[in-house]
């Protein structure tokens, strides 16, 4: 019940807010405060129960289950559950909607209920993604968060919003029709070869194909998960939706729509379809190697603030995604922390961006420049995530890509080798991004407001969290790796390299 | 004892044929009351009466066992399905006509009589088991409808539409009739179950007489459908016709003369011969492909819809294609999905349009020479008239096949049609076909949500007529249904499960 009230209590939120402004303008912030907040105590409060249980090293991984009967001529269900790795994506989600909503508090002036409302629900279509195990549900999550997402970027958004709304769209709508079809090869090969129709995550994980149709399956969920994550070459909506998106579209794009991606490779890929993903592992590996440095050498190039973040996304998803194919417990550990981390540190980096943006109407760093003298808490913070950014030790990112090299070392060395290169790339762009914005002479006369009390709240308490995922991951390590060693224990067992 | 018997069949005869008897009597009660009381809003009474005394005769027990009736008329739960679907379009129309010609100052009851004609056409289309009854339905739909889309006769563009539908439906069904020539030629009967009788023994195929007949049946109804390469009377036709009979032609006839196909192919055993079905799926492609990619090119409104329409019913082809239970109710879904949304777009392109006006002299003339149909129209709309735009989004949105609306489950259901009977090709059209969509329903959803217009959506603000209740009242049940059957589809699937069974 409590999985249901996570999606239903954002849904109502989000209607709610959109009702109340029409009553009372200015309610309507108030109200997606209140529903986001509820949404995260209700999250911790989930984890603190399960915190026990998913610290046994033998706990079988499902914290939390709620089923019932949707759509019975397909097999079709409501069946959402949570495991650990839900669980934490789950609180990362409601924690950055309560940043999102915060960074909106000033910037949104126009039509803010109907924006509050499309906010809510591309959070609530997240969560549910998180927790639907009945793939039709899922599918139907991963279309829904789209919609409000695309009315968050084409009304709300910078200069090029239009074109960067509808790009966002088509990608993430298109790929996701291919991998509807691919459900549907699913469900009828398991039909044919059981008589059981049915969309559930748990009766389809051990349907018996043959390879190549195996491998044309796997290719359809794969390139919806790779447009989303994303991976190179089907990343090049992303620079144009993270940089046209209002901040709070933004940080959700980065913090959360992207880790969709990243989840269905873990969730769906390799447990569903365990041999082809082993063979398709190297070509993924490659593709995810890439991506970590071709993001960050674009990163580098680029002279607006939010692009140059948007690309370091590419960089960092990119570990993300060697991780979960390289499929052992440090490297998919290491990429769920990577998904963590990076949710926290990109989207306080988008924070900042918008805080610029909004005082001083341009993301153009060579615009910039002297900020430090002008606004010093917000020139530290700066420092702070972008060095968080490049993967310093002591905080979240470096944990993961750690992780990940750790894991992906055993695996293939050569990769490894290779996406080690962008420690280099990454501190380039990481101090570019420094220098640019903050150092030097105040030549252009910048007279801003420093941070006020509730950016400096937001900001300061993301700052902690990454700290805390820095100095003391064991949480998350926790749920993590239940998903590369339990209920799909099948991919393991053919796949797992000299693990120990 | 036997004049009993036969007194008694005669009894669950007209039962059963009631829904269709009472469209007939309703159309001669208004002719009527039109003769003696020229008052439109009686006479629109009376018609949406008549619709609903229809609509309920559906849900009379069925006396007799067998749903034939005589050898022309079949009312299986198939067709009672169907003509559920029309009449109730039939009486969205009907409604959404009332204001856009004139409402009580103009003179324009003739109106009400031919779309109930129209009606009876579509029911008798889609209960009919044999040529005669499909021609007697099909030319009564196709007389209605020239009639309907001239109504304001002396404005230029629906003129111009009906001259073009009486010449292509006129050729189409000299198509039709000569193809029902060709089969009976060969198989020498025109019962639809006879014929497949005929084809499913041992030696029974179609020879080249019959082969040809079916070719033709198929072109016939292609035109009708609008499907490519026979096409290309929609887009003219669409944009002159008046907005609510666009929005009549686009459900009522199309989704009649496709249910019938689908009993044809079924019940006349048309779907084993590979030739034709070969030709169906090459059609099935190029209406998805050209239809969408067309679109790209319009600026019109109804011009977009037009196209929209071609491909809509190129998507319904591949669930089509399956030919098995799953197919029939997939089929059935998807255009219940349609009639929806199709009545729901060009219902908010009426209450956006000023319509005709009949003046004293019996002359017609708009405020405006057209339909507010282009896309500027639209722009900024969201933000003075939120809930038409809204209404307006869930239509275009349920079109492109986005979750919550029935849109995406009706795909969902073609799809899966399509994927168990492994007809990869035109499935992969379909998903390349829905991608391509994307950009026009986006372009005018973009348009409508677009700000910074003030200027030129003040001028619109006045140019656009304020809807009636009844008319915000439709569109208003017409969004909840899209939305509430795009939740909670499983009623709907229990109601099409008993409507497939029948066919096969």
């Amino acid at each position: 019940m409590i999985l249901a009230a996570l999606i239903f209590i954002l849904v109502a939120g989000g209607l709610l807010s959109w009702m109340a402004d029409r009553w009372h303008p200015g309610a309507a912030k108030w109200l997606a405060l209140a529903t986001v907040g509820i949404e995260f105590v209700l999250t911790i409060w989930l984890w603190l129960q399960s915190a026990s249980a998913m610290a046994l090293p033998a706990h079988g991984g499902w914290l939390a289950e709620t089923r019932a009967e949707w759509i019975p001529r397909f097999g079709v269900s409501f069946h959402l559950a949570m495991d650990g790795i839900s669980l934490i994506l789950v609180v990362l989600t409601a924690f950055l909607g309560i940043v999102s909503v915060a960074c909106s508090w000033t910037e949104i002036q126009k039509r803010a209920g109907f924006f509050y409302f499309n906010l809510l629900w591309t959070v609530a279509g997240a969560i549910g993604v998180f927790l639907a195990l009945d793939l039709f549900l899922f599918f139907f999550f991963w279309e829904l968060m789209l919609v409000p997402m695309y009315f968050l970027i084409g009304i709300w958004g910078h200069e090029n919003r239009q074109y960067a709304s509808i790009k966002f769209f088509i990608f993430a709508q298109g790929s996701g029709m291919f991998m509807l079809v691919a459900i549907l090869a699913l469900v009828f090969l398991h039909y044919r070869s059981t008589g059981v129709l049915t969309f559930d995550y748990f009766e389809l994980l051990n349907t018996t194909m043959s390879p190549s149709t195996e491998l044309w399956i796997m290719l359809g969920f794969f390139i919806a998960f790779a447009v989303k994550t994303p991976i190179v070459p089907f990343h090049i909506w992303l620079p144009d939706a993270h940089t046209e998106a209002p901040t709070a579209g933004s940080v959700i794009l980065a913090g959360v729509l992207l880790k969709t991606g990243a989840y269905g490779l873990l969730r769906f890929i390799v447990p569903l379809f365990p041999e082809a993903a082993a063979h398709f592992a190297p070509v993924a590996m490659v593709l995810g190697a890439t991506g970590v440095l071709y993001g960050a050498f674009l990163a580098f190039a680029q002279t607006d603030f939010k692009r140059l973040v948007a690309y370091t996304s590419v960089s960092h998803l990119g570990f993300a995604v060697l991780g979960i194919f390289a499929w052992n417990p440090w490297s998919v550990g290491g990429a769920v922390m990577q998904m963590i981390a990076h949710g926290i540190s990109t989207g306080a980096l988008f924070v900042i961006a918008g805080i610029l943006q909004e005082r001083t109407h341009t993301r153009d760093m060579r615009r910039f420049e002297g900020l430090w003298s002008v606004m010093p808490r917000l020139a530290a913070m700066g420092l702070f995530f972008a060095i968080a950014a490049l993967g310093l030790p002591g905080m979240g990112n470096f944990v993961g890509e750690f992780l990940v090299l750790m894991g992906l070392s055993s695996t293939s060395s050569v990769l490894a080798a290779v996406a080690t290169v962008v420690f280099v790339a990454s501190v380039v762009y990481a101090l570019a991004l420094v220098q640019k914005t903050f150092h030097g002479e105040n030549t252009h006369g910048w007279q801003l407001p420093d941070l006020s009390g509730r950016e400096m709240a937001t900001l300061y308490s993301m700052a902690a969290i990454t700290l805390w995922l820095g100095l003391y991951p064991q949480p998350v390590l926790n749920a993590a790796p239940n998903t590369a060693n339990s209920p799909p224990a099948i991919a393991v067992a053919s796949h797992e390299i000299n693990v120990e | 004892m036997s004049s009993a018997l036969h007194s008694d069949s005669l009894h669950f005869d007209l039962v059963a044929l009631s829904p269709l008897i009472l469209l007939a009597a309703t159309a001669i009660v208004v002719m009527l009351a039109a003769a003696f009381y020229r008052h439109p809003r009686p006479v629109m009474m009376l018609t949406l009466a008549g619709l609903v005394l229809s609509i309920a005769s559906l849900f009379l027990p069925p006396g007799s066992a067998s749903p034939q009736i005589t050898a022309l008329l079949i009312l299986d739960h198939y067709a009672l399905f169907f003509i559920g679907l029309i009449v109730v379009a039939t009486f969205v129309v009907a409604v959404l006509c009332y204001r856009y010609f004139g409402g009580d100052e103009s003179r324009h009851e003739a109106l009400y009589i031919l779309l109930l004609l129209a009606a009876l056409g579509g029911g008798v289309l889609v209960a009919s088991s044999h040529f005669a009854s499909f021609l007697l339905g099909l030319e009564l739909l196709s007389i209605s409808l020239f009639a309907l889309i001239a109504y304001p006769r002396f404005t230029e563009h629906p003129l111009e539409a009906g001259i073009k539908y009486l010449i292509l439906a006129g050729f189409s069904s000299g198509l039709l009739l000569f193809g029902m020539a060709l089969v009976y030629a060969q198989l020498g009967t025109m019962q639809f179950v006879k014929i497949g009788i005929m084809l499913a023994a041992p030696d029974g195929a179609l020879e080249l007489y019959g082969l040809a007949g079916l070719a033709l049946i198929v072109t016939g109804v292609g035109f009708k459908l609008a499907l490519v390469p026979f096409h290309m009377w929609t887009p003219d036709v669409y944009e002159g016709a008046p907005a609510p009979i666009t929005a009549f032609i686009a459900t009522v006839s199309k989704g009649a003369m496709l249910a019938l196909l689908l009993r044809y192919f079924l019940m006349a055993g048309a779907h084993q011969s590979q030739s034709i079905t070969l030709a169906l799926s090459l059609i099935a492609v190029a209406t998805i492909l050209v239809g969408n990619l067309l679109a790209l090119l319009q600026d019109n409104i109804k011009r977009i819809l037009a196209y929209s329409s071609i491909a809509q019913l190129g998507y319904l082809l591949v669930g089509f294609l399956a030919f098995d239970r799953l197919a029939i109710e997939a089929v059935a879904y998807f255009l219940t999905a349609y009639f929806v949304t199709m009545l729901g777009a060009f219902g908010v392109v009426t209450v956006l349009s000023d319509g005709f006006k009949d003046g004293s002299g019996g002359e017609f003339h708009g405020a405006a020479e057209r339909d507010s149909d282009r896309l500027a129209d639209y722009a900024g709309l969201f933000w003075h008239r939120p809930w038409l735009a809204g209404v307006f989004t869930a239509m275009l949105l349920s079109l492109a096949g986005i979750p919550l609306t029935m849109g995406f489950i009706g795909k969902f259901y073609i799809l899966t049609a399509g994927v168990e009977a492994s007809l990869w090709i035109p499935v992969i059209a379909l998903v390349v076909g829905s991608i391509i969509a994307l950009f026009y329903y986006l372009r005018i959803i973009t348009v409508m949500y677009a700000s910074g217009l003030e200027a030129t959506s003040e001028a619109i603000m006045l140019r656009v007529a304020s809807p009636s209740f009844a008319e915000s009242a439709t569109l208003a049940a017409l969004a909840l249904l899209l939305i509430w059957l795009g939740i909670f589809p499983a009623q709907l699937i229990g109601v099409l499960e008993g409507a497939g069974v029948d066919l096969t």
